[in-house]
Formats: structure tokens, C-alpha cells, sequence
């Protein structure tokens, strides 16, 4: 039998500390919706995630109820829209709006995938899609879209960079009268993995099987406690040691969730995601992990160093405890969703500047900061070129999803409610990049692309 | 699906008269058959692990929890599906 202080130590982490699973994400192929008549294609689509998704919410709660772990979201990706809407033509927003449909009749908490990969040009579909995420996002209530802009391999597509500036400010724009709701639901990525389970970038890549069931776990607030536990003058050795144990324990209980939720629903098990995810809630930070390694506060000097550590040691003890890793895998530094994130930027100390620099060496990127509304598409462009560019050279995911706060000024917030959180306006550079912006064009593949 | 189904009960607290008893009564009471018991009285503090087979179990795991809170006030008690401690503690 376990010894008692396993036993208290598992109990701990699920009841005080907010060991959570993040998300069940169920993904869902439409490539057998594809359809040359529009509507035709949208009542597969409806039918197919229905059919599939049916019982994913009753499923996850029958095994929240089991374990007395919570299982915070429940949501499903599709098969990028843009290769659908290559087929049929026509509206694309009727996709969307089919997969809101969808969403809402299974009970779903989130459906990704209004998406288009044009990391090396646009194909049929593609500029449709595009054009129409801002209205896709505005007419629906739990569609999220991605666009992937650029990768190692191919370099960055800056036409679709300089479009995608338009397009974020759009969706603000669209949603002003709601928090500006719909560019927290868009993504720009470079280097998108096909099984990601997180939100808003989800999208149920072509090489992935018919359905699978991915698991994102959650857990910043175990680490945290376990660290706090630790002498404060540990050396930092020890300190990733510790983190590595306690991601190997997190990863543990998503690899159990997501291998019964995926026998029960009687689909394959996709992938266990090594994040450690952030909500707003208090004691579920991962600044405050950083700051428990010996920061004043995130954002001060020494932040990156912290969070590169941390994002090391979590993939290193995930990756022994699951028999499939994959998704983005690393620790996410959103700011709105992240209580110790929200105070550093309230407070100043956690600039734009800083969180570049952290997103080189963590999960993603520029993830939920709230930006001036005044900000000009060329430079909302300017920040995704940078970003991809970190994500190209370097042959990880980066990823911008920042929120125009039309009508608010630097130190004003808006509130998304819920996971999304909350966020101050932060400052950004004013000098204009809009000449490099409107030369499009791309910019070449870094030599790392060629491995062969 | 014969597979044996487990779960932890853990009780923590002040030691009074008939804990033991009142936990065993409530896990009979859900058909639950307990297969192992540990328990210590250290100054005065309970502590008791559980092991219990739930494969016939006639309520959800949290109910059998929410009984024996009732059944125990001011005792900490926590009933979890065995599975979450193996995956955790044993590779």
C-alpha cells in the first residue's frame, strides 16, 4: 500500500494546490465533409462533430467525478476550414457558424480550427478564410481561429503577416462592444504543431488520424508549493530537480485521464501535452513560480533565466511519464490568464520587451496582453513578424495573440472573464515599421531548414 | 468490465471512540469491501489509510466521501480512486 505521505502529498496537489486538467480536446477530422456545395458540407461537418463529440462532456465529467480531479474545459479541433473552403467555395463564414452549432449542441466549452496554413503561400481557401475570421469570430461564440504564417523549414510569409495585423485589429474592432473578445480567440503562429490541445490555436492537423483525444494537464500552483517547501537557498540544480519530479507526478495523472476518457469514448489517445497552463485564479500562476526560484517579481532581470529552467524541467519529467508527449509542451506565460503575470504588468515590471526575450525560451509566445487600441495594423504586424521570427530561427512554436483594447489607453484593462482573465493595457513601441511591413514578400528560410 | 475497481480512504484528526467503526459501517453501508487498513494514534492525532474494494460499489466514489463526512464532522477525510496514487507513485 502507499505510504502516507504519498497518499497526503496526491490529495494536496488536487485539492489545494489546483491540480486541474486543463482540457480534454477531442480532435475531430472534416476532410470526409469536404464537399463542392457549401451547405452540404457545413450539415457533414455539423453531423460529424455531434456524432463524434457526443459524449465528450459526459464522458469527462463521469471521470471527473471518479477521481475528484477537475477537468476544467472540454473541446473539440477540426481539420482547418481553409481546406474545406478550397473545395466548396463560397461563404467560409457558414463554417464557422456550422461549427458554433456544433459546439454548442455537445456542450463543448471551445471548437478550433477556422484556420489556414500559409506559411509558404495562400491556396484555395486560404485568403477566404482569412478575410473572414473578424466576422467568423463576431457571429460565433466558441469558434477559434488560427493562421499560421510561417515555419523553419519554409521561412515567414510576410503578406500573411502584414494581413494578420489587419485581421487582429479587425476582430478588436468587431468585438469592441465585448471586451474585444474576438482577437483573444485568434492566434498567428509560426512553426504550428498539428495536435495541440490548447486554445485558440487548436486545429486537428491532416496527418493526425480520423479522431484522437489529447490532454492538456494544468498545474503551476503544484510546482509552486513544492518549491516553497524547498530551503530558500537550494541551489538552482535542485530546484529543477524538484520541478522535473512533481511535472513527472502532474503528467502522470493526464496520462490517465486522457487514455480512459479515449477507451471510453472509444477513440485513439492522441497526446498528453506538457504545459504548465496558468488560470487567474490565485495560487495557479507561473510567475509565481518564478518568483518562488527568487524573483522580486516576473518581468525583473533574471526572468528568462527562471523560466528557461522551468520549461526544461517540466519537459524532462513529463516525457518519462507519458507514453505520448506532443502539442506545445512547455510552460505558458499568458498574461491575462496568469494572477502573478497581470500584477507584474499592473506594476510595470513585466514589459513587452520582456516577455519577447521569455517566449524564446518557453511554450509559445506573446500570449493574451492586452495592447493599445490605437495600435496600427502595420505594427500589430510588425510584433507577429517578430515572434515568427524568434519561432523560425530557433525551430520552436511562437505564437502572438494580443487584444487591441479599442477605446482604452495605456493602464486601462479589459476583462475577457472566465480563463481568459484579465489585463492592463500595456505600452508598446511607437516608431512605425510600416515600410518594412508593406514590402510583403517573405523572408527566406533560415539554414537550420536544411537538415537533409 | 470485471476489472477490481479500488479506492483511498484517508481519515485525519482528533481520535475519538468509534472512528474506525463508523468509516467500516459507511463503506459496508455503499457495499464497499475494505481489503486493507492502516492506522496510528500519535498524541492524540488519527490517522487512518483505507483500502477499499469499490468494484460493487452502490453510489459514486464523492457520495461515500460526503457520507462519511457527515458521519464524522471535523475529521479530514478524503476518499480518491486508487488509480490517481499509482500512476503518481509507482512507475
Amino acid at each position: 500500500m502507499y505510504s502516507f505521505s504519498e497518499i497526503m502529498e496526491t490529495i494536496s496537489m488536487i485539492r489545494d494546490n489546483n491540480l486541474d486538467i486543463r482540457t480534454t480536446t477531442m480532435g475531430i477530422s472534416l476532410l470526409d465533409c469536404a464537399d463542392t456545395d457549401i451547405d452540404r458540407a457545413c450539415v457533414k461537418i455539423y453531423d460529424k462533430v455531434c456524432r463524434k463529440a457526443g459524449r465528450l462532456v459526459e464522458v469527462g465529467n463521469s471521470i471527473e467525478r471518479k477521481y475528484g480531479i477537475p477537468i476544467v474545459n472540454k473541446r473539440v479541433s477540426v481539420t482547418p476550414i481553409a481546406l474545406l473552403a478550397g473545395v466548396s467555395g463560397g461563404d467560409p463564414v457558414k463554417y464557422a457558424l456550422a461549427m458554433d452549432r456544433a459546439a454548442h449542441a455537445v456542450g463543448i466549452d471551445f471548437i478550433g480550427g477556422y484556420s489556414a496554413l500559409v506559411h509558404k503561400g495562400f491556396s484555395a481557401g486560404d485568403l477566404e478564410v482569412i478575410e473572414t475570421i473578424p466576422q467568423a469570430l463576431a457571429e460565433t461564440e466558441l469558434v477559434c481561429s488560427s493562421v499560421n504564417v510561417g515555419t523553419t523549414r519554409a521561412g515567414i510569409n510576410m503578406d500573411a503577416v502584414r494581413l494578420m495585423g489587419r485581421q487582429v485589429k479587425a476582430a478588436a474592432e468587431r468585438t469592441a462592444d465585448r471586451q474585444c473578445i474576438g482577437a483573444a480567440k485568434l492566434v498567428v503562429f509560426c512553426n504550428a504543431v498539428e495536435d495541440n490541445p490548447f486554445m485558440a490555436g487548436a486545429f486537428h492537423g491532416v496527418g493526425e488520424a480520423d479522431t484522437v483525444l489529447s490532454v492538456g494537464v494544468s498545474g503551476p500552483g503544484v510546482v509552486r508549493s513544492v518549491l516553497a517547501g524547498m530551503p530558500a537557498d537550494a541551489p538552482l540544480d535542485e530546484v529543477a530537480e524538484t520541478i522535473k519530479r512533481t511535472a513527472f507526478k502532474i503528467t502522470r495523472v493526464g496520462q490517465l485521464v486522457g487514455s480512459e476518457a479515449a477507451e471510453l469514448l472509444g477513440t485513439r489517445f492522441g497526446i498528453v501535452d506538457l504545459s504548465l497552463a496558468p488560470t487567474p485564479a490565485v495560487g495557479d500562476s507561473v510567475a509565481h513560480i518564478l518568483e518562488e526560484i527568487g524573483l522580486e517579481q516576473c518581468g525583473a532581470h533574471g526572468t528568462t533565466a527562471a523560466l528557461a529552467l522551468l520549461n526544461d524541467a517540466v519537459k524532462k519529467g513529463g516525457v518519462m511519464a507519458s507514453s505520448s508527449v506532443g502539442g506545445l509542451s512547455g510552460a505558458f506565460i499568458p498574461v491575462s490568464e496568469d494572477a502573478g503575470m497581470i500584477s507584474a504588468a499592473r506594476a510595470g515590471s513585466l514589459s513587452i520587451e520582456k516577455l519577447e526575450a521569455m517566449t524564446a525560451v518557453c511554450s509559445v509566445g506573446l500570449d493574451m496582453i492586452v495592447i493599445p487600441g490605437d495600435t496600427t495594423p502595420e505594427v500589430i504586424a510588425a510584433i507577429i513578424a517578430d515572434e515568427a521570427a524568434i519561432g523560425m530561427v530557433n525551430s520552436k512554436t511562437t505564437a502572438v495573440r494580443v487584444i487591441p483594447a479599442i477605446g482604452l489607453r495605456e493602464g486601462e484593462e479589459l476583462n475577457f472573464g472566465g480563463l481568459l482573465g484579465y489585463g492592463p493595457v500595456m505600452k508598446l513601441r511607437t516608431q512605425s515599421p510600416a515600410r518594412m511591413i508593406q514590402r510583403g514578400g517573405r523572408i527566406p528560410a533560415p539554414l537550420q531548414s536544411l537538415k537533409n | 468490465m470485471n476489472k477490481q475497481e479500488k479506492a483511498v480512504v484517508t481519515v485525519v484528526g482528533k481520535d475519538t471512540v468509534g472512528i474506525l467503526a463508523k468509516v467500516a459501517t459507511q463503506v459496508a453501508n455503499a457495499n464497499g469491501n475494505i481489503i486493507e487498513v492502516t492506522q496510528s494514534v500519535m498524541d492524540e492525532f488519527f490517522t487512518m489509510i483505507m483500502l477499499v474494494d469499490v468494484t460493487a460499489l452502490t453510489c459514486p466514489i464523492y457520495e461515500l466521501e460526503q457520507a462519511l463526512k457527515q458521519t464524522l464532522p471535523g475529521m479530514e477525510i478524503h476518499v480518491m480512486h486508487e488509480n490517481i496514487f499509482n500512476s503518481m507513485h509507482s512507475i
